[in-house]
């Protein structure tokens, strides 16, 4: 029901919308839907029990949840400074984060694997001093998600610090609350919303990574496999349904992951209209 | 998914944080932006260049990797305006007009960005490919889509797809529709009024949207390298150059290829912040006009 | 206005690209697995030279290569080669059996199995060999890290899988025997690729692991072409004879109108010229009479055993080891 009844182009817009929205991502998305209807329950629920699906599933949601907490401690670090202090070369510090949305993931997997091999300028370092091997280890797999999950985080908490009103913070100084008071009370709980969908955003990325991982992942069946790579290696085994039953609930996850996403954003957009 | 080109401007705030405090941030800060960022840019240009300039070009203008940066190009030119087309219209709908069903539109608009790349390109494979939907009808008429420049653009289309609408529908919805009320009212008709108020007021927005747009779609690579069927010189695109070097041992020119990739990212970010600036200029004198 | 013009250009370049194509000479998509890469950069421009002088004909060959599952998947998903050059004959039995875009009998087509040229599995180490590797049985001590690719996704594992296999087999006597031989070997792998390419790079370029189970062609290369201070090439007393065959897709041929085209390149390869560049790119070449002697002579002698020999043909060695389930799952399931 249109909102306003002069407004034109309702009727083209949303056809068009509707028509390319179906040719580009519905039909296609179906035909998998349809690809795994030719399995039985049985058999569908046999490929997912499989000790190797359900350990690369174990494998990308427990990696791509510590990326994106870790992403989320990092982002939330580099927003606080670059909101709130300033220093020199700040702009161009402010306009890299964005690098992992541009860089092509092939690009950022063979770099990150070339930095963090146990050769590589970093992965030598950590190596010496902790003894600790990053690529083709499970940790590499962390590594490459928190870079492509990073900017995610930034970019949420941001707005929201710069429109944080300093006047709760000085009201709550007044009050006798020490800074860390302040900020646990005050600050954190402010931006707690917008952490959270950043951290979300992050997830959501890392879970479906494929380009920037597999580079420096290991690919060891129970190990180091992300679900991305096991769908590949179904299919060069000739797997269609095996393949597309596992892409199935890739894809219902990341639906109820953006549900809760734009669930959690608009609650955001709520509370900052409330502020 | 929704990263604001919104007001970067802004005063640095009077603080109460120790000075302490305040510098271990900033240092971590930078440590963290120089280890995860600046590290792997300029490991991309030394590596490029580890055998000196002449095998750097050398490596570019291979007939190679000639043709993967055409196919690259190709593919942007073609994507970008219709993703950037579907985006407006989209906007529109969303942004101008309530309707039933909008909250799963908008998640279905989504949709494309956190499925997984690889499976991006199963999908058409299925409808497409010799086994899938239309596989006998497509051979039978000659037609290639899979392995051939459709399949690498449809691919693409499914990837890029939210990158323009999801940046128009907060920035439509909040510079609201009473201009575009006034000019219809004043008798201007819907095109006019599209185009002397609607677009003037969401450009920088749109621009934004289609540079995003753009570095995701040249840089693609899960999604293309399922549908692309690696034929060197013809379906290659330069994230698959890239790979395919790369695995011939020739790292000069991967990292040569991968390095005009990353040259694009930069490009890209600068082009960005440009347009963060010139939006927040455009909002600050709007506040100031309506104040 | 401006739309209207940037739409013109897209079709003009859209148009543009599909003419040239029409344009084009007659073309032949060769579809490989990857270390053929070097070769068949030589042998085509030996090949369209060839044709030239014999028909007048100019032509032009593309390459397509990658793992080899990865390629026979995408030909049964309509990758249209006219020819097929990969690693092992399961995966054109599947292309065969999935499109039937060739007929079943295709091996029978052309001498030796339709192998041209063969190959075997060999190691190579660090130089100097410092873990005193001289045979499979130094693969499964403490200690050595061996890298190989995934068997499900690589043809070239498969070959590294079933090499040490067989070996296990004939020394202890029972299959038994054999599966724990091979399991003990696979735990000493630290990273499985999808492809030999993978693999090669993982221990070459990012110097991981002791032992790199390798195509002998690509070990032989990697020495060449990496680093010959770096590294040795050590084989060991027995090891797989790797057929790997190449057909017409038929159906494709003939539909473009390459059948005449893609036999010639094939017989091409039996033919001297053929031969002497599969041994001088470390392909064991048929016909050893026509190659250099002096490229015959690097390679080393060993007893090869054939997949038929111990296995029973591809068809049965892939249900048995390679299939969901199948022995290379049980060796890898955790405990």
């Amino acid at each position: 029901m249109p909102q306003s009844h002069i407004m034109p182009g309702f009727r083209p817009a949303i056809s068009f919308t509707l028509v390319y929205l179906s040719l580009i991502v519905l039909i296609p998305l179906s035909a998998m839907l349809l690809k795994t209807f030719q399995l039985s329950w049985d058999e569908f629920w046999a490929i997912l029990t499989n000790q190797r699906v359900i350990a690369s599933f174990r494998v990308t949601f427990v990696s791509a949840l510590s990326a994106a907490a870790v992403a989320g401690i990092f982002g939330f670090i580099i927003a606080w400074t670059l909101v709130r202090y300033p220093f020199p070369g700040k702009r161009l510090f402010d306009a890299l984060i964005d690098l992992p949305f541009a860089l092509p993931t092939a690009v950022a997997g063979i770099v990150l694997a070339t930095i963090y091999q146990p050769n590589g300028v970093i992965g030598k370092l950590v190596l010496a001093v902790f003894g600790v091997q990053i690529a083709y280890k499970p940790l590499g797999i962390v590594f490459a998600m928190i870079f492509i999950g990073l900017p995610f985080v930034v970019r949420t908490i941001e707005p929201v610090l710069q429109e944080f009103d300093t006047a709760m913070e000085e009201a709550a100084a007044s009050l006798g609350a020490n800074r860390l008071q302040t900020f646990i009370k005050v600050i954190l709980p402010n931006i707690l919303p917008a952490a959270l969908t950043g951290f979300a955003l992050a997830f959501a990325r890392a879970v479906g990574e494929y380009g920037s991982v597999i580079f420096i992942a290991g690919n060891m069946p129970y190990i180091s496999e992300i679900v991305p790579l096991l769908i590949i290696t179904k299919l060069e085994q000739y797997d269609y349904a095996g393949a597309t039953a596992i892409g199935l609930v890739m894809l219902i996850l990341s639906f109820i992951l953006l549900l809760l996403i734009n669930l959690l954003q608009g609650w955001l957009r709520r509370r900052n209209g409330q502020l | 998914m929704k990263i604001t080109a919104a007001a970067h401007a802004h005063k640095p705030l009077s603080l109460s944080d120790p000075d302490g405090f305040k510098y271990l941030l900033i240092t971590l800060t930078l440590a963290i932006i120089g280890l995860f960022l600046v590290l792997p840019l300029a490991t991309v240009l030394t590596e490029a260049f580890a055998k000196g300039w002449l095998t750097y070009r050398d490596s570019l203008t291979h007939p190679d990797t000639l043709a993967a940066i055409r196919l690259t190009l190709l593919t942007a030119l073609i994507t970008v305006p219709l993703t950037t087309m579907f985006g407006v219209c989209a906007a529109w709908a969303i942004a101008r007009f309530e309707f039933s069903g909008k909250n799963v539109l908008l998640t279905l608009i989504d949709l494309p960005f956190s499925v997984s790349p690889v499976i991006a390109g199963l999908i058409y494979v299925l409808v497409f490919g010799a086994q899938g939907w239309f596989g006998t009808w497509l051979s039978d008429h000659d037609i290639k889509i899979i392995f051939a420049v459709p399949g690498i653009i449809l691919a693409t289309l499914f990837v890029t797809f939210p990158f323009v609408a999801r940046e128009l529908i907060p920035l439509l919805q909040e510079i609201g529709h009473e201009e575009e009320e006034a000019a219809l009212s004043l008798g201007a008709g819907s095109w006019k009024m599209f185009f002397k108020i609607t677009l003037p007021n969401i450009k920088w927005g749109l621009l934004y949207g289609v540079l995003l747009c753009n570095a995701r779609a040249m840089g693609e690579f899960g999604a293309v390298s399922v549908v692309s069927g690696h034929i060197r010189g013809l379906t290659n695109t330069l994230p698959l150059h890239v790979e395919v070097t790369y695995n011939e041992y020739d790292f000069v020119g991967s990292f040569a290829g991968a390095s005009l990739l990353a040259g694009l990212a930069v490009v890209t970010l600068v082009i960005k912040t440009f347009l963060e600036w010139r939006q927040a200029q455009d909002l600050k004198s709007a506040r100031v006009a309506s104040e | 206005m401006k739309l209207i013009t940037l739409a013109k250009t897209v079709i003009l370049i859209v148009a543009l690209s599909v003419s040239f194509q029409v344009i084009a000479d007659r073309t032949l998509l060769n579809v490989s697995y990857d270390p053929t890469r070097e070769f068949y950069q030589e042998y085509n421009k030996a090949f369209i030279k060839d044709w030239k002088e014999k028909t007048g004909e100019d032509v032009q060959i593309q390459q397509s290569h990658g793992g080899a599952g990865k390629q026979a998947r995408a030909v049964i998903d309509g990758l249209e080669a006219d020819v097929l050059t990969l690693a092992l004959s399961y995966d054109i039995d599947q292309i065969a059996a999935k499109t039937g875009k060739l007929d079943k009998s295709w091996q029978k087509r052309l001498p030796n199995n339709s192998a041209p040229y063969t190959s075997t599995i060999v190691f190579l180490v660090r130089k100097g060999n410092p873990k005193g590797v001289t045979d499979w049985t130094d693969l499964v001590k403490e200690g050595v890290a061996v890298i190989t690719p995934n068997p499900k996704t690589s043809g070239g594992a498969r070959y590294n899988y079933l090499a040490a296999w067989a070996f296990a087999e004939k020394k202890y006597g029972n299959k038994e025997a054999a599966k724990d031989f091979v399991k003990k070997l696979y735990k000493n792998v630290p990273i499985l690729d999808s492809g030999a390419r993978g693999s090669t790079t993982t221990f070459v370029q990012r110097g991981i692991g002791d032992v790199l189970l390798a195509w002998e062609n690509e070990a032989f290369l990697a020495v060449n072409q990496l680093g010959p201070d770096q590294f040795d090439i050590i084989v060991p007393q027995t090891s797989i004879l790797a057929e790997t065959p190449v057909t017409v897709l038929d159906k494709v041929a003939e539909k473009s109108g390459t059948r005449d085209l893609a036999e010639a390149y094939l017989n091409h390869l039996y033919s001297p010229v053929g031969q002497k560049l599969a041994a001088k790119y470390y392909y064991r070449p048929f016909k050893p009479e026509f190659a250099d002697p002096k490229d015959l002579a690097r390679f080393p002698k060993l007893e090869r055993v054939s997949v038929d020999e111990i296995f029973g043909g591809w068809e049965k060695a892939q249900a048995t080891h390679f299939a969901d389930g199948g022995t290379f799952d049980e060796i890898y399931a955790p405990q």
